[in-house]
């Protein structure tokens, strides 16, 4: 009986490893045979060229590197862009490199990348180095409290002095006699540094809670009265009190019109209009600026600038 | 059949070959562990020491500021290696006296009926998951917390208030986690102790309760701190409970302040880090580690102890 018993479980786990390295083959075979139906498409739709669009004919044609270099900030964004983009023209490589937003347009100025990526607009002395300022997306946060809270309303310097500690409660602020409980994100979150950087207040924050997520922070807001934090904006709902900075709601609509200051813009800089790039270049603002590209967008949580 | 063998089951001549398999695999799984202690101690030291000449152990270990991504970084974790380590002591502290209490009640005291309630419901509490204790923490502790907060420092300008996120509430979830742990281990240490020690105990008229204290306790001790060690080991090592109730901003580790641990330390941060950042974040890991091996050791030399005056 034991020994049967053996046997089974040896015969088991054979069984179990055989079909494991058959599914392994299959689907390595899958990986390496997709590629070359690709190609096999491509060279036929190359060489009867007639009876395929225009665009798919750039598409599979399209070969070479882009260069991307700038702003941390937009990291997420470019990540995902490259990865999609190199996943829709396989033969094209993104190159992206995170040195901040002044680097990025310096090397876009000097030639040395192709793309130059900014978190902020574009000064009067970079454009005037022909410079062209496209937004490919814009950033925007939004402020909120617990749902009890009866401010709803901050202005700039209200918002500054909550979260450098001068502020400490409520009623300084027409509300209730209630002390402000200050959350943030951890140190190197994009959304705190996007937060920190618009108020001009790098590393001057002083949080009592920093949170490793924006939905630990939504909870933490909507639970503990008196509470202030800022999330991304896609993920507002009724469960916390969103705050009007300077009167103004933060929509996409009013974030667009420029009218709510906690926002920014993505600029992705090139030397000159797109319009004098390369292919590959056009392509890949062709494809941030159509739906697929908006969907990108919205999925990193941003707002399609167009 | 051949006379060589000497198995019970027939032999059909492979019994050698299967004898040997075997014992190659279990060599096998036994250095798998051994390879993965190893392994991981030489990843941990080659990631982790870099950062420490870096910055500077001094600067890493005795600094007290943690701007890890401000434009000048500052890498200070001496608040975070204290708020575990007094962190983790309050935890002992609260849960040790409640864990043994509990133990002498199950071992000693309760009746056989009573026995049969508490012990599945201490073995159940280990079965619960870290991140379970702190959503009750969160939804329970925490609101519980800035209700107390609001008295005690109601008007004052200094303090930051954290909305029930501080380091009680931390340890008050520690020391309900390292219970299990405590109860078990002491109880089997309790049971342990031979029948005629309470029985001499009790026939030179000491009370059941003299006779607990007295006796049982002191001929159970090595099994008792055994328990404290791993306790320890529980406690310092947990992270996903207590980075949701303690605030996890760096400040002194006081009672009501919003306090982060080495654990919730890399935890919160991993996920955006990079570059020297994060080499400072396995440094921490590193420290963390360094604390674990510690008690680690203390508790294999009080084993080997509590075995030499067991030999005696």
């Amino acid at each position: 009986m034991k020994k049967n018993y053996i046997k089974v479980l040896a015969l088991a786990g054979m069984a179990i490893l055989t079909m494991g390295t058959l599914a392994g083959c299959g689907s390595k075979n899958a990986e390496t045979q997709a590629p070359d139906t690709k190609t096999e498409a491509g060279t036929t739709s190359g060489t009867t060229a007639n009876e395929t669009t225009a665009k798919e004919d750039t598409a599979t044609n399209l070969k070479g590197s882009i260069s991307m270099v700038g702003s941390t900030s937009m990291e997420k964004f470019a990540t995902a862009l490259s990865e999609v983009f190199m996943e829709k023209y396989p033969s094209v490589t993104v190159q992206a490199e995170f040195v901040g937003s002044g680097a990025g347009i310096e090397a876009v100025t000097n030639g040395s990348a192709d793309i130059g990526n900014s978190s902020r607009n574009l000064k009067d002395e970079e454009k005037a180095k022909g410079v062209a300022e496209n937004i490919v997306a814009i950033d925007g946060i939004a402020v909120v409290s617990d749902p009890a809270n009866t401010v709803d309303n901050l202005t700039k310097d209200q918002l500054i002095n909550i979260y450098n500690g001068t502020t400490t409660n409520w009623k300084e602020l027409g509300g209730a006699d209630q002390p402000i409980v200050v959350i943030g994100r951890e140190a190197g979150s994009g959304t705190r540094t996007a937060f920190e950087e618009l108020l001009k207040l790098e590393d001057a924050c002083k949080y009592s809670n920093e949170l490793d997520s924006t939905g630990a922070v939504m909870a933490k807001a909507a639970s503990t009265p008196g509470s202030i934090g800022y999330v991304s904006l896609d993920v507002l709902d009724d469960t916390v009190k969103t705050m009007k900075l300077e009167s103004v709601e933060p929509t996409p609509e009013n974030i667009k019109a420029g009218s709510y200051f906690l926002s920014r813009p993505f600029v992705m800089a090139t030397k000159g209009e797109i319009s004098e790039q390369s292919d590959l270049v056009k392509a890949l603002f062709d494809y941030i600026y159509s739906d697929e590209g908006k969907d990108l967008v919205k999925a990193v949580g941003l707002i399609p600038a167009n | 059949m051949r006379p060589k063998s000497y198995s019970i089951f027939g032999g059909h001549g492979s019994k050698s070959g299967v004898e040997h398999a075997a014992e190659v695999i279990f060599t096998v799984c036994g250095f798998f562990a051994v390879l993965a202690v190893a392994s991981i101690t030489l990843y941990m030291i080659i990631s982790g020491t870099p950062a420490l000449f870096k910055v500077g152990i001094l600067d890493i270990l005795f600094g007290t500021i943690w701007m890890p991504a401000a434009a000048t970084p500052s890498f200070g974790i001496l608040y975070v290696i204290l708020t575990s380590i007094i962190g983790t002591a309050l935890a002992i502290l609260i849960g040790v006296p409640i864990g043994v209490m509990t133990a002498v009640f199950l071992a000693e005291v309760a009746p056989e009926r009573l026995t049969n309630i508490v012990r599945p419901a201490v073995e159940l509490l280990a079965g619960i998951p870290s991140v379970i204790y702190g959503l009750l923490g969160i939804l329970i502790l925490n609101p519980l917390m800035y209700k107390i907060e609001l008295k005690i420092f109601a008007g004052s300008t200094t303090h930051q208030f954290t909305g029930g996120a501080n380091l009680i509430s931390a340890v008050l979830v520690l020391a309900l986690m390292i219970l299990p742990t405590v109860i078990n281990i002491s109880e089997s240490a309790l049971r342990a102790v031979p029948q005629h020690l309470r029985s001499a105990s009790l026939a030179l008229g000491a009370t059941k309760i003299q006779t607990i204290f007295s006796a049982v306790l002191p001929a159970a001790k090595s099994g008792i701190i055994t328990a404290i060690v791993l306790g320890t080991g529980r406690a310092i090592g947990e992270a996903m409970a207590i980075s949701l109730v303690s605030g996890s901003s760096v400040n002194m580790p006081l009672p009501f302040n919003s306090v982060r641990f080495l654990t919730t330390a890399i935890v919160s941060e991993m996920s955006y880090s990079a570059g020297l950042h994060k080499q400072v974040l396995f440094t921490i890991g590193l420290v963390l580690f360094a604390f674990i091996m510690l008690i680690n050791i203390t508790l294999n030399n009080l084993l080997k102890k509590g075995e030499e005056s067991h030999d005696k």
